[in-house]
């Protein structure tokens, strides 16, 4: 409901483009300048980066020069190189295990919602149990002792991570299965494959894409916290929340080499934000218009 | 100003247009070109189809339009004042104190946290009109008017502690609060059961007559309007198609859209002879059955039907009639009594009936618009049984798909289309045929005219006839409409809080000895007469017959 007399729009529109057919906020074209970048560079990385990974080309801690615009680390490495590649190992793992953590929380909640009583009670009790100790403890003391091999962190936070993507998708499908369509299905026979698949995942998508940005940019950040404790990636491989811990103490001499590193978490983690944000306020607009 | 604006006019509406307005420029015009006079103390009732646009309108006098809506053009005055000229604060005080709202559900305008009387009190009290104990009193005084339950008391309840037909008059009284010039009632007994809109209706009228309050009465149902409004406008599409007095719109309309609205709606229909000494195709034996073991919805019902055979479930919400079919389906599982398909019991629950039982038993629903996956074209919605029933390929399923979207009356151009690019009557077809696409013996109808506008719904009865003629189906048609009931089914089953009050066939039921909750029922269908809501109320103060069954 609106009143009679309304505020006129700014008249920018032919500035913002459209995606998925709705204007694109300021925010979001920022947001997305920001993700693609990242990608860009994550993905050309062993092209257009100066040095390698781990040649060390110098005096450790050397100041910028023309050759290495961002100076060099603690072992003599090319720091701008480290980022660009800490920059593949740290999107391509997010990417990864939120898709992971995706495919499992989807099927256990659609299935926790449609299936039955009992297995959404047994689903529920193992989620609850697992999210009743802090995801960092959990994940410090399976890593621990399944050692950090990059498989064993992909499939560890992957497990934690899908308990939330779990509450949310059983959350979305319990709404949609007690539309009529659903209904319908059931009353021809269909199996629950068919009915998770068809009639609940296209209806859940706009969520469930919101709800991915966000679960990628904490896993960027649980990565890092844990790389941060020298449980996550392993050297000589770069990755930014290990590199913010071998270059901490540097701050304290007045050398800015830390802060690359974090800048560069803090500013993908804002830019996939943006997008979100965005995502949500299209996604809400449908509702809450019927007076 | 409009030349036709008097002194006695309290609004005055010349040349109003609304127009949608949203981030991709100008959409559809909702509102064009409509223009009004109310008196002070008159009614006028607004009647049209959805997307007529009268509650635009009703919306419109109290300055106000939907969310990305705007009024373009024309005036609205209020007691000489532009309401588009007002500034926002004095809109505000209009709104309540000037011209109130009565919505048609209740249950969302109130909020559940706040007792009734403090929410009826808010409006005079923060307008400043009355003192908090002045503002009870007249409250009190409101209640006694509408003839709810012990008035001095009855503020004091919760929203969820009184019933829908007690509600919708709490919010009466909370619209005349702060005593308006004008009420603007939108559907305010159309999510009422027959019953329950008879006292309400009665109710409202009382009080708009006590009071000498204006009225604009939105609604989609020309009898009930008939009961209550001075004048009517007839509406289109946003457009004004007629106005006059509501004994001319109803005895003699001019326009040829008005006449189709008045007009007694189709005869009905003939039924194939019963087959002597074919067995029934369904039998349902004293069946009961309950929530979670604890509240019984279903008390020993028994209904037989037979193949070609048209029969209608009535009653009132709450009657259990809507659950018979999910019983019936196996979506609620019986715990006593048989129910026998083609002379083969069927299991109580629904996952251990086989595919071919499954088939037989199609079921359509209340509301399109749920009723349909969003994501889904025509073609996957309707060709899905077919291949799931039927193992065709896909060519054949295409075939099938073309055939049906032909028998429900839609272009084969439509089978890329999703839901949303229907209309609500096109969407029920499509429930229609999605039914039709399993080749069922009975096809369980469960309200399905009752979300739609009268004209449409008309032809979805039309269609469903057309197709029992051509498939020889069966309905179980479950409706509280007992309108269409005699024009449609030749087997009537009417239903009271799970059981069975009276049943057999239509001509029987509803004649004479009725049942006396079958009379009331019957009595409670508003007829397009004007003083059909006083013959009724008189009726029932001389023979209180069916008072015991009487919601309160």
């Amino acid at each position: 409901m609106s009143d009679v007399v309304r505020r006129p729009a700014l008249r920018i529109a032919w500035l913002r483009p459209r995606l998925f057919g709705h204007r694109l906020s300021v925010t979001a074209m920022i947001g997305i300048l920001i993700v693609v970048l990242n990608i860009v560079a994550a993905v050309l990385a062993p092209w257009i980066a100066p040095f390698g990974e781990s040649d060390i080309v110098g005096d450790a801690w050397a100041d910028p020069d023309p050759q290495h615009w961002l100076g060099l680390d603690n072992l003599g490495r090319d720091l701008l190189s480290r980022m660009l590649f800490g920059a593949r190992t740290s999107i391509g793992l997010s990417l990864i295990i939120t898709c992971l953590s995706f495919s499992i929380g989807i099927l256990a909640g659609f299935a926790a919602a449609v299936a039955g009583r009992w297995l959404d009670i047994l689903l529920t009790r193992i989620v609850d149990l697992m999210l009743s100790m802090p995801t960092l403890i959990f994940a410090f003391i399976i890593l621990s002792v399944l050692g950090t091999d990059i498989p064993v962190l992909i499939v560890t936070i992957a497990l934690l991570d899908s308990t939330k993507v779990f509450r949310l998708s059983r959350a979305v499908a319990m709404n949609i299965a007690v539309l009529e369509y659903v209904e319908a299905a059931k009353v021809r026979g269909e199996g629950l494959w068919w009915i998770i698949r068809a009639e609940i995942l296209p209806n859940a998508v706009p969520p469930l894409v919101a709800e991915f940005g966000l679960r990628f940019c904490f896993t960027f950040l649980f990565i890092a916290a844990l790389s941060f404790l020298g449980l996550g990636v392993q050297p000589p491989n770069a990755d930014w929340g290990s590199m913010v811990k071998d270059y901490r103490d540097m701050i304290n001499l007045g050398y800015a080499t830390p802060l690359y590193p974090a800048g560069a978490i803090a500013l993908l983690t804002i830019g996939v934000n943006f997008i979100v944000d965005w995502m949500l306020a299209i996604h809400s607009k449908g509702h809450g218009e019927s007076a | 100003m409009s030349a036709r604006s008097s002194d006695g006019d309290i609004l005055v509406v010349d040349d109003l247009r609304i127009d949608v307005v949203g981030d991709r420029g100008k959409g559809p015009c909702l509102v064009d070109n409509v223009s009004f006079a109310l008196k002070r103390g008159e009614v006028l009732g607004l009647i049209g189809e959805s997307g007529a646009g009268k509650s635009t309108i009703g919306l419109a006098a109290l300055g106000y339009t939907r969310l990305g809506c705007s009024i373009t053009g024309g005036q609205i005055v209020f007691k000489g004042k532009d309401i588009r000229r007002m500034s926002a604060e004095e809109r505000r005080m209009l709104r309540g104190s000037g011209v109130a709202y009565i919505a048609q559900s209740a249950a969302a305008s109130f909020n559940p946290a706040h007792t009734i009387m403090e929410q009826v009190c808010e409006v005079p009290v923060r307008h400043g009109i009355m003192s908090s104990e002045k503002a009870r009193a007249e409250a009190v005084q409101l209640f006694r008017e509408l003839d709810l339950p012990n008035p001095e008391t009855f503020g004091s309840r919760y929203p969820h502690q009184v019933s829908g037909g007690q509600l919708q008059r709490a919010m009466a009284a909370m619209a005349m609060a702060a005593r308006p010039d004008i009420l603007v009632f939108d559907e305010p007994t159309t999510a009422l059961d027959v019953t329950t809109q008879v006292e309400v209706l009665a109710s409202f009228r009382k009080l708009i007559r006590e009071h000498g309050t204006a009225a604009l009465y939105i609604t989609h149902d020309l009898a009930v309007v008939a009961q209550i409004a001075d004048r009517i406008m007839v509406l289109r599409r946003g457009k004004m198609i007629e106005l006059g007095n509501a004994g001319q719109i109803l005895l003699s309309p001019r326009e040829e859209y008005t006449r189709r609205l008045v007009a007694e709606r189709v005869s009905g229909h003939s039924f194939l002879p019963e087959q002597q000494g074919e067995p029934p195709l369904l039998t349902v034996d004293r069946v009961s059955a309950s929530y979670a073991q604890l509240v019984k919805v279903i008390d020993n019902v028994s209904l037989t039907l037979s193949r070609g055979d048209t029969l209608a479930v009535v009653g009132e919400s709450g009657s259990g009639k809507s659950t018979l079919a999910r019983v019936i389906i196996g979506l609620l599982p019986r715990e006593s009594g048989d129910i026998k398909f083609r002379s083969e019991s069927l299991t109580p629950r629904l996952a251990d009936r086989n595919k071919d039982k499954l088939r037989r038993i199609q079921m359509i629903y209340q509301m399109p618009d749920v009723a349909l996956n969003p994501r889904q074209t025509l073609y996957d919605v309707i060709g899905r049984p077919v291949r799931f029933y039927f193992n065709r390929t896909d060519a054949q399923v295409r075939a099938r798909v073309h055939e049906l979207l032909r028998q429900i009356d839609l272009p084969e151009s439509f089978a890329s289309r999703h839901p949303g690019e229907l209309s609500g009557g096109q969407k029920q077809r499509v429930s229609i045929a999605r039914a039709l696409a399993a080749e069922p013996d009975l096809i369980i109808c469960d309200e399905v005219t009752s979300a739609l506008d009268q004209l449409v719904g008309e032809e979805i009865l039309r269609l469903l006839k057309r197709l029992q003629d051509e498939l020889r189906v069966a309905y179980l048609f479950i409706t509280h409409d007992l309108g269409t009931v005699r024009r449609i089914a030749n087997k009537v089953a009417v239903m009271r809080k799970g059981q069975l009050v009276a049943g057999g066939d239509t001509a029987t039921v509803f004649a004479p000895p009725y049942h006396p909750y079958t009379e009331l029922l019957l009595s409670s269908v508003p007829e397009m007469r004007r003083d059909w809501l006083d013959e009724v109320l008189a009726k029932r103060k001389a023979a209180p017959a069916g008072a015991a069954l009487r919601p309160a």
